[in-house]
């Protein structure tokens, strides 16, 4: 981030706002996008010239912000279609590299997916990752998710009744595209052997493609029970 | 033929009652539970009784989708008051559920043009309204000088001395 960027945020909401508000400090090139007059007019008294009255799915709207010169465009209105739409010309049309979605109901991600508008940002899946990690007994907490490269990293707590537990990690035969990565055993990490052996209580990272997500919990998880 | 229809306002309601009386099924779906009787504007029956089918909810819920009878439907059509709605759902019935005959009504002439470019069919009522208009215009002002309109566009940086 070393480098200054021309960023365009479509939508001056809270959001949209503090955004163009941190990276200014920080150095960036930014123009806000707002389409509410009123807003536009109490958001332009802070950030003047850096913000233009209009809507950003116009096309024209975006081609006066300089989008043909943007590095990155963040779309982060209170309308999903916006947002996809927003992003989806910005990559496509513009040749922008980098784009970022705000999804507003998380039951719209998958339409995100389909049409390439990746990554996204969901305050709801946010705080949803942060309750599993507050509630341990949720048992599996995501920790990274690179969907694209069907890719994840997991956090387990070992069940005391789990399968895996006191067994040597070489003994588990595990399924194939899985790895342990680290065990977090009276607050202390390691990386684990396959001598290892496993107690219950122990955290345990994970990599795995998210297919195996539920054999691997098989292991973890408590006996008999599949979440 | 089977046509799902999303956003039954005026364009529609009338495209959908045209589609039934020429005999195909006729599906609509629209958030809003009060376009129903928009539907049935100068039916002699209800909507259902004719054959045609309802159900409330968005073009973004997949499960509204269903109800609909997407996974059924031979054509879609996106007629909700959103351009961009109609721009995601009509990319949605033709990537996620194949339909073989997608058509998103999109008000703003550029964005048509482009998604059109990109392979969504789009009707743009504005579009069609600007060439109208144009050639009216043209015709009055042909019949007031009693001259051919200039040849070729107009170098309007510089005709005016």
């Amino acid at each position: 981030m070393a480098d200054r960027m021309y960023v365009i945020i479509a939508g001056a909401g809270k959001v949209g706002w503090n955004l163009a508000r941190e990276l200014l400090e920080k150095g960036h090139e930014v123009t806000l996008i707002e389409e509410d007059r009123d807003r536009y007019a109490t958001v332009e008294q802070e950030l003047e010239h850096n913000i233009q009255y209009g809507d950003a799915s116009e096309l024209w709207v975006l081609e006066r912000a300089g989008i043909e010169r943007a590095d990155m465009v963040i779309a982060v209105t209170g309308d999903d279609e916006d947002n996809i739409l927003i992003c989806q010309v910005a990559k496509e049309k513009y040749g922008v590299d980098r784009i970022i979605a705000r999804v507003n109901n998380p039951r719209n991600r998958e339409h995100f997916d389909l049409l390439g508008v990746s990554p996204v940002v969901s305050a709801t899946d946010l705080i949803l990752r942060l309750i599993e990690h507050e509630v341990p007994e949720y048992g599996l907490v995501h920790l990274l998710d690179l969907a694209e490269e069907r890719l994840e990293i997991i956090e387990m707590l070992l069940a005391d009744d789990a399968p895996a537990a006191g067994k040597r990690v070489g003994d588990l035969d595990l399924p194939a595209g899985t790895l342990l990565i680290s065990v977090l055993r009276d607050r202390e990490g390691f990386v684990p052997t396959a001598d290892t052996v496993l107690q219950a209580g122990d955290e345990i990272l994970a990599v795995l493609d998210p297919k195996l997500e539920e054999d691997l919990t098989a292991y973890f998880g408590p006996a008999g029970e599949r979440r | 033929m089977f046509i799902l229809i999303v956003g039954v306002g005026r364009v529609g309601s009338a495209l959908a009652r045209t589609m039934l009386r020429e005999g195909h099924e006729v599906s609509c779906l629209d958030e809003d539970p009060e376009s129903h009787a928009r539907l049935e504007i100068g039916l002699e029956k209800p909507w259902e009784d004719l054959g045609g089918q309802f159900t409330v909810g968005t073009g973004l819920e997949i499960e509204a989708l269903r109800a609909a009878g997407i996974e059924r439907a031979d054509a879609f059509v996106a007629s909700t008051d959103g351009d961009n709605t109609n721009i995601v759902i009509a990319q949605i019935a033709k990537r996620r559920f194949g339909v073989p005959t997608v058509i998103a009504r999109v008000l703003d002439p550029f964005r048509a043009e482009w998604y059109e470019a990109q392979g969504v069919h789009t009707i743009c009522p504005t579009r069609v309204a600007i060439d109208m208009l144009e050639q009216e215009v043209r015709a009055a002002a042909k019949r007031v000088a009693g001259i051919a309109p200039p040849e070729g566009p107009v170098d309007f940086e510089h005709d005016e001395v």
